[in-house]
């Protein structure tokens, strides 16, 4: 679509109205994952491997299978390897299969071995000691850089892919290499290059809602299945799949989802609730605890990564070159790649190239958190250019500007970027009185850019007027922050009626066309622009309709707020004619008037963002305190901007918990030290200031109002602009996440 | 023809060649061009891969046309939380 | 296990129900009294999702005993509206669009409605440690703290 073909002024998008799904959840209405219950139903419960790597020699179950309260117990010889509809599980289906449930080998502290299901959830819990599983303890490994050494356990033979050089260690299962330039030759110009290495630990997507779900499944073959998830088309894919059945005899329903952040977009207990039901012919349902959640459920990667950045005096970056190792637990997946492609993605470099890793360690299957990879990227290379800024005495905002990417430059993935929006966020940000702000003694001020691709994904949406002239739109991406009041706003826009006639309903997959994920920052993006085009076609019917009524040719009639009325004098002079008003005899005017849209949107657009914190930092006790932070982030066109502040302020703190407190401890024996919210303490309250935010808005020409994703970008900037704002606060460059109390304390100690 | 770019990563499997030149109108019959120049790339397509027109990133489409003299370039397939 | 028989008050209503000794007061309020608006979020006392109150006092319903409730008066937010009214803090709550997913808000609501009949002028370092205790991933707070704030003041004004 071309830019001047953009709507660019508006009735609805941009108010701030009441979200439609309000009154459910301020009333305790709502129904999440475990709120539902059927009769007949069972509770399940899951065993998990106490060892980080061993071999299961044995499992017997005949003790739980005994018992009176005990209806179903299943193992791995429960579920598909090869389902008749899909013959031979391979690739991701196998990944998510032996996750699922293991197979030959216990691959992580907390992985699956054996599920029961019994008459309450109680004597699910006490089935569970009656199985006995002999298991072969393995040496095992944790940590990326051990994982890669030549004398590390191998996880699993023949998991690496066509891309690892010849001579890694088998754990390296994906490597990626790009750039442009030549980068000896750009450090060559430099007047100044530092080079440094940089460590995050894995944190979790911290989802207050543990997974549960529901799950009924006959010998027929015939199943149901509700659960929290952010894509239960890929539930219901994944599920079929597991247990050996068509996919289209398996309807799913997405309940309302208590947080996801990228955790929800894979399966964990949905098939286990499946094979279970199968086997006692009655609903099951399973619910995680925390602890299970943690143990068991997709943390992000961790990161090992050396930066090195050359520099000329007047701050002109000549040279640019980054190697990323992630460790995405005991499959492959983690994001090496994308850490490596976005981490220098917000600036213009002549010479620039990255290499990331992915590696297999002893720990839970990394999932997708918030733009995965990114921040951790982000964080070293910020943290050099920091540094840099520090040593040149360079004004750190100036310095972005002067090496930023616009239209037109050279990505250093590769392609030129089309329209952007970073210059328009560093100008908001040195226009901004947060920078110009002084700074009390022990207080330090940090930035950062950030960057993130945006997807758009397969969407099908449908929108059906009723008689009286109101409207329902069914949508197939789980609402995880408000987007059915954008939806709502989005069809009102194109309909012009009121965006309280609409009704938006996150359909089931029996329901609708199949939807991707909502992942990616997609959904305001992808489901937006369906239900635009949704709308648009039922305007088409309405106008057919009128031009019916009055006699006149269909393209003689125009939409224009909520009405038919002549294109032109020529068209014939008629009274506009309300949407109502046509839609009050439809069924005896032609039928139904519906509007569906089906496609993969490819224009999604990036994004990029810029944030600036202050930090204090208590040199007696090592705690960082923040101060005050603003958020400035590319939205596109925000369409309920309340929402939109929202994704900034909500990834702003998710990045202070990884900055500051997050991390996955794990001991000497392998096992996760911290598995309850009491040790892994994300942030509360009481430990954060407002945080404040404004909205950039360079409209997305992929989209048919401009719209950009807005909720993965704001987690990329964070990491790196605490970072900097503790290093300048302390006298110390921190180098390792997240920066806790006593890591402040040795690096004060250790700088003297 | 239609100039490809690819990663860096790839030369190992196009004889050391970052450019490679294909005939094709759409991004599908640009991937089936590509193996078919260079059939070791089968396996980072089967991968995942985003084709970038112009600097438009198309994830996974293989309809999208490509207008003469455009700008390619491909990308590893992208993912999203 | 036998079970024991339990009588108390929900939002106003008496109440019985049978449960394991093992159970606790969040277990018996959804699965036996089907009250789902309390939430387990961590089952250890740590996120507040299962906010609710006993004689008036704040607790989490995970830390509590299904038995303990005896003849207590349980206050949750099934109860915090006023037949088909709203009570001023849900209203700022979603004129404030302090929530995302909203799985905490029923707990920040039970908490903030504890809070403001404590302490009607709560300052915001107040606000912020009385809601300390209960867990929000999506918002970062700042919109939770301003709809809490700013329902003390319309409340002050209207009293």
């Amino acid at each position: 679509m071309a830019l001047d073909d953009r709507k660019s002024d508006f009735n609805f998008v941009g108010t701030r109205p009441d979200r439609p799904d309000g009154l459910d959840k301020v009333t305790g209405r709502a129904k999440f994952g475990a709120d539902v219950s059927a009769p007949g139903m069972l509770h399940g419960a899951i065993l998990r491997s106490p060892h980080a790597h061993a071999r299961i020699v044995r499992i017997n179950t005949a003790k739980a299978e005994a018992h009176q309260d005990v209806k179903a117990v299943i193992t791995r010889a429960d579920f598909s390897d090869k389902p008749e509809f899909r013959p031979g599980l391979e690739g991701e289906f196998w990944n998510v299969l032996e996750n699922v449930m293991a197979g030959e080998k216990a691959l992580y502290d907390g992985h699956a071995v054996a599920a029961v299901a019994a008459t309450s959830a109680l004597a699910a819990r006490d089935a569970l000691k009656l199985i006995e599983v002999e298991y072969e303890v393995l040496p095992h490994v944790t940590d990326v850089d051990k994982a890669m050494a030549p004398d590390a356990p191998v996880i699993r033979e023949g998991a690496a892919d066509y891309s690892v050089p010849e001579g890694m260690h088998p754990n390296v299962v994906r490597y990626h290499e790009s750039g442009h330039g030549d980068v000896e030759a750009g450090f060559a110009e430099a007047d100044l290059i530092v080079e440094d290495s940089f460590v995050t630990e894995a944190t979790h997507q911290g989802y207050i809602e543990p997974h549960a779900c529901m799950g009924s499944l006959g010998a027929d073959g015939r199943g149901e299945l509700w659960c929290t998830t952010q894509g239960h088309w890929y539930a219901q894919k994944y599920c079929a799949a597991l247990v050996g059945i068509e996919t289209a005899q398996l309807r799913v329903t997405a309940s309302e989802i208590g947080g996801g952040f990228g955790g929800k977009t894979t399966v964990f207990i949905e098939p286990v609730a499946l094979a279970l039901s199968r086997k006692a012919n009655r609903p099951v349902k399973v619910v995680m605890s925390r602890s299970e959640v943690f143990r068991a459920t997709g943390p992000t990667a961790s990161a090992s990564m050396d930066i090195k950045i050359g520099m000329k005096k007047d701050g002109t970056i000549t040279a640019a070159e980054g190697i990323f190792r992630l460790q995405g637990g005991a499959f492959p997946g983690a994001p090496g790649d994308m850490t490596a492609m976005c981490a220098f993605a917000p600036y213009n470099l002549t010479n620039v190239r990255q290499v990331g890793y992915d590696v297999m360690a002893n720990r839970p299957k990394q999932a997708a958190y918030r733009a995965p990879g990114a921040p951790m990227g982000a964080f070293a290379v910020e943290s050099v250019l920091d540094e840099l800024c520090n040593q040149l005495g360079l004004d750190p905002v100036e310095v972005r500007l002067k090496n930023a990417a616009y239209e037109g430059t050279k990505a250093n993935y590769g392609p030129t970027y089309p329209r952007i929006g970073l210059v328009e966020t560093l100008e908001a940000a040195k226009a901004h009185p947060h920078y110009a702000a002084p700074l009390k003694p022990g207080q330090g001020r940090g930035i950062s850019c950030g960057f993130w691709f945006n997807h758009g994904g397969e969407t099908s949406v449908s929108l059906a007027l009723s008689e009286d002239g109101s409207a329902q739109v069914m949508v197939g991406t789980p609402d995880i922050g408000g987007s059915r009041a954008s939806m709502a706003l989005m069809a009102a826009e194109v309909l012009g009626i009121p965006y309280e006639n609409i009704r938006v309903t996150i359909a089931d997959t029996a329901t609708l066309g199949y939807n991707d994920v909502s992942h990616g920052s997609r959904v305001t993006y992808a489901s937006g622009l369906a239900t635009i085009k949704a709308a648009r076609h039922a305007i088409e019917r309405l106008c057919e309709r009128a031009a019916a009524k009055w006699g006149i040719p269909v393209d003689a009639v125009k939409w224009e707020n909520g009405c038919a009325v002549p294109s032109g004098p020529n068209a014939g002079d008629f009274d506009p004619m309300p949407l109502a008003d046509i839609t009050a005899d439809m069924g005896a005017t032609g039928g139904p008037i519906s509007g569906h849209f089906e496609a993969t949107p490819e224009g999604a657009g990036v994004s990029f963002g810029t944030h600036i914190v202050d930090a204090e930092v208590d040199p007696e006790t090592g705690k960082t305190s923040i101060i005050r932070y603003t958020v400035i982030q590319d939205a596109g066109k925000a369409i309920h901007p309340d929402y939109v502040e929202g994704q900034y302020q909500g990834g702003a703190v998710q990045g202070i918990g990884w900055a500051l407190n997050e991390e996955y401890i794990y001991g000497e024996d392998g096992r996760l030290q911290n598995s309850i919210f009491l040790d892994y303490r994300i942030p509360v309250a009481s430990d954060l200031p407002m945080i404040d935010t404004v909205i950039v808005e360079v409209p997305n020409p992929g989209h048919p109002f401009g719209v950009r994703g807005v909720g993965e970008t704001g987690i990329v900037p964070p990491l790196a602009a605490i970072a900097n704002a503790v290093s300048n606060a302390a006298g110390v460059r921190m180098r390792q996440l997240p920066m806790t109390p006593p890591r402040i304390l040795a690096a004060l100690k250790d700088n003297g | 023809m239609v100039e490809v770019h690819l990663w860096s990563g790839l030369r190992s499997l196009t004889g050391g060649r970052q450019v490679v030149e294909v005939e094709a109108k759409t991004t599908g019959e640009l991937l089936r061009e590509l193996v078919r120049a260079h059939p070791q790339l089968q396996a980072p397509i089967d991968a995942g891969v985003s084709i970038a027109i112009d600097g438009r990133v198309i994830a996974s489409g293989l309809t999208e046309p490509i207008p003469p003299g455009a700008e390619i370039y491909l990308m590893q397939r992208l993912r999203g939380g | 296990m036998s079970k024991l028989h339990v009588s108390t008050t929900v939002n106003g209503d008496a109440v019985e129900y049978l449960c394991d000794p093992r159970e606790t007061l969040l277990d018996c309020l959804r699965d036996k009294l089907n009250l789902t608006g309390a939430k387990e979020g961590c089952g250890t006392g740590d996120c507040g999702a299962c906010s609710v109150t006993v004689d008036g006092r704040l607790v989490c319903s995970c830390l509590m005993l299904g038995v303990e409730a005896e003849g207590k008066q349980i206050e949750t937010v099934e109860g915090i509206a006023d037949g088909d009214i709203l009570h001023p803090l849900q209203k700022k709550m979603i004129e404030y669009a302090a929530l995302q997913c909203g799985i905490c808000t029923p707990g920040i609501l039970v908490a903030a409605k504890s809070l403001l009949e404590n302490n009607p002028n709560p300052s915001e370092e107040e606000t912020r440690y009385w809601l300390a205790g209960n867990l929000c991933r999506c918002t970062g707070y700042d919109k939770i703290i301003r709809a809490v704030m700013d329902t003390a003041a319309e409340m002050r004004e209207a009293s």
